[in-house]
């Protein structure tokens, strides 16, 4: 199918009739997802954005419940967002992301009702990457400017249209109903041409390095690899799979709410016991724990590396702190591997 | 800037061979055009890694608090500043800093490249002289490096470190006063205009504390972001007047402490003005003191001392 870029506007506006609908939208020097109110407010040709999409899923703050305590008795009211919406352009790394956070958000042991009626509820409507950033490496963590996991449907861009590729039942639903016209094979081909010239130039070699991480917690490398981190928490906020919680309590007398705010494991509060031991003493526990838990933990858990390669970590590190390099410098470190 | 890297590799490795230094800090080639990165180097062949360009844009007085190790740092003109006014809070033992001065007179800030490029993306930047040449897939352009200085470098007055144990190339010329004007304009809005502008800014903020930990005064035990009991604030970034909060505290915090160095809004990922606070408080320090941070050994930091000679214009004088 297909679908010139200038009808766009009027797809989304049909969608929004009937969805809440997010997609980029300009923010001075930038794009954020947003809940656009016109198909007009779509900026798709600015890369990807500054923040990425989990937080349509996973909100950096979240009010699971909020109770009152009268002299009636308790009233607790926990309200889940159960709207249908729609993500338009989103990419390839943001949309893997979303299937690398399910294993977290839904599995055998707990199943979170707020993110998982949302992603029930949610359909994603991808635009692959004709000319992917030279921090891109999403290749290099299995994905690819047009990989379709956690897609709907990947839009094609071919210049003046998008060529559409219907990956789910959802996406064939929502593109039969916009009625696209049927793509010609002058189309296809187009579309071929595109997905062929978008290269990833930067890859970053990964070979090696979980048995690396199984062996070397211990490692003096450590002490080298954290020393310019200042220890804020741009690169965990900017990660579209980093999902670290606190829950907290705001309350005041009877009235109060529960509230899960993202954390991040740069901060001196992660993992802070009441006791007031924190088994991450220095920065150069947290930042091991951040290599650990996406190149590791998570593959042990779940058997996928929890890094997309979006790159965004790279561009917005205040010390140029750059996660390739780091992955390379802990691949090539001595450690030993028999130990 | 060549010439600049040579001497500074060279100081470094002097400095490590002759065992005057345990380490020298300061800046490699980072992986990104023309970024420099904080390096740490301990020997001398990792001192072979230093390097200098317009993008040393870190404040490198943030690695010095505290430290039990004889230290070498590179610093350019705001990072001394900061530095003196650690010294004077006793965070940095003097004795035990060797400071490689190097005159400084901008550093780009990548921010105005994006927003110059609109949407390009930059591959490699290359400083000629008074410009600097911008390439990428399919285009070149050569600009002019003032018009790509990060707003702090251009407001500077002190590219020249004050104090330095050893000067990489030469001092350069001095610059006038700073007219404050920026923050005269907004001073002059209505308070509901700054109100909305603030709201604005603020709403951007995603609470990485990126701003605070850049800056080498904020270096408080604990935050009292952090603090859970009693909460001071919010933890929430959805709540922009939380968000503003607590960048007025952490404003207020460095009164007489803040060298201006711009270190808070280059780290911001969302592009904040956070220096419109920060000015205000160094220009009202100024104003009501006659004090700047960091410009000199001998001065006591502003709000540490008195004297019957403030302007003090806020009191009643008979």
């Amino acid at each position: 199918m297909i679908v010139s870029k200038k009808d766009i506007p009027n797809f989304l506006d049909k969608l929004i009739s009937e969805y809440q609908v997010f997609a980029p939208v300009k923010e001075e020097t930038y794009t954020l997802f947003k809940q656009i109110c016109s198909g007009a407010d779509a900026a798709l040709d600015a890369g990807n954005t500054k923040l990425p999409a989990k937080e349509i899923f996973f909100p950096q703050s979240e009010k699971l419940f909020s109770y009152n305590v009268s002299e009636e008795g308790a009233r607790l009211e926990a309200p889940v967002d159960d709207q249908k919406k729609v993500i338009f352009g989103v990419r390839p790394c943001d949309a893997k992301s979303l299937t690398l956070l399910d294993n977290v958000f839904n599995n055998d042991k707990y199943q979170d009702p707020y993110y998982l009626t949302r992603r029930n509820n949610t359909i994603m409507i991808g635009i692959g990457c004709n000319s992917p950033a030279s921090t891109c490496f999403c290749t290099s963590v299995n994905g690819g400017p047009f990989d379709t996991k956690g897609l709907d449907l990947l839009l094609v861009d071919t210049g003046d249209a998008y060529v559409v590729e219907v990956v789910s039942d959802k996406g064939r639903e929502i593109a039969e109903k916009a009625g696209f016209a049927a793509a010609a094979d002058a189309n296809k081909d187009a579309a071929a041409k595109v997905k062929q010239d978008a290269v990833v130039t930067c890859q970053v070699n990964i070979d090696g390095l979980k048995a690396k991480l199984d062996v070397n917690f211990y490692d003096s490398i450590w002490e080298k690899i954290h020393e310019k981190c200042l220890g804020c928490g741009a690169c965990t906020y900017l990660c579209p799979t980093c999902h670290c919680f606190d829950i907290v309590d705001e309350a005041t007398d009877c009235n109060g709410c529960r509230v899960r705010n993202w954390d991040s494991c740069a901060f001196p509060l992660f993992t802070l016991h009441g006791s007031g031991h924190n088994p991450r003493t220095s920065n150069k526990e947290r930042y091991r724990n951040r290599i650990m838990h996406k190149f590791k933990y998570f593959v042990d858990n779940f058997n996928e590396i929890a890094c997309v390669g979006c790159g965004r970590c790279i561009k917005n590190c205040p010390v140029n702190m750059d996660i390739r390099v780091v992955l390379e410098d802990i691949r090539g470190s001595e450690a030993r591997l028999d130990s | 800037m060549q010439k600049l890297t040579a001497q500074i590799k060279d100081a470094a490795k002097k400095l490590l061979e002759e065992k005057k230094v345990d380490l020298v800090i300061g800046f490699a080639e980072g992986s990104l055009p023309l970024r420099g990165t904080p390096f740490f180097a301990r020997t001398s062949e990792e001192a072979d890694k230093l390097t200098w360009s317009r993008g040393c844009e870190n404040n490198l007085a943030n690695y010095l608090r505290k430290r039990e190790d004889k230290v070498a740092v590179v610093a350019k003109g705001c990072d001394v500043r900061s530095i003196v006014a650690l010294i004077k809070e006793n965070q940095i033992n003097r004795d035990n800093l060797y400071i490689i001065g190097v005159p400084c007179n901008g550093m780009i800030d990548r921010k105005k490249v994006n927003a110059m490029l609109g949407g390009r993306e930059v591959l490699a930047m290359e400083e000629n002289g008074d410009t600097v040449v911008l390439k990428g897939k399919d285009f070149s352009e050569t600009v002019n490096i003032t018009d790509l200085l990060h707003s702090s470098c251009q407001d500077c007055r002190y590219g020249n470190p004050v104090v330095y144990d050893e000067l990489m190339g030469e001092l350069l010329p001095e610059k006038g006063e700073d007219d404050f004007a920026d923050v005269k304009e907004f001073a002059a809005k209505s308070a509901a205009e700054r109100r909305a502008y603030l709201a604005k800014e603020f709403s951007k903020c995603i609470r990485c504390y990126a701003c605070r930990n850049a800056c080498p005064m904020c270096y408080c035990e604990e935050c009292f972001v952090d603090c859970s009991q009693p909460e001071w604030i919010g933890k929430s970034a959805a709540n922009t007047e939380d968000n503003i909060l607590f960048q007025v505290v952490r404003v207020f915090h460095s009164a007489g402490r803040c060298a201006d160095c711009g270190a808070c809004e280059r780290a911001c990922p969302m592009g904040i003005n956070l220096r419109l606070l920060t000015r205000k408080m160094v220009n009202d320090v100024k104003e009501l003191f006659n004090a700047e941070t960091g410009v000199n050994m001998d001065d006591k930091a502003a709000l540490a001392t008195f004297t019957a000679n403030d302007p003090e214009p806020f009191l009643v004088k008979e």
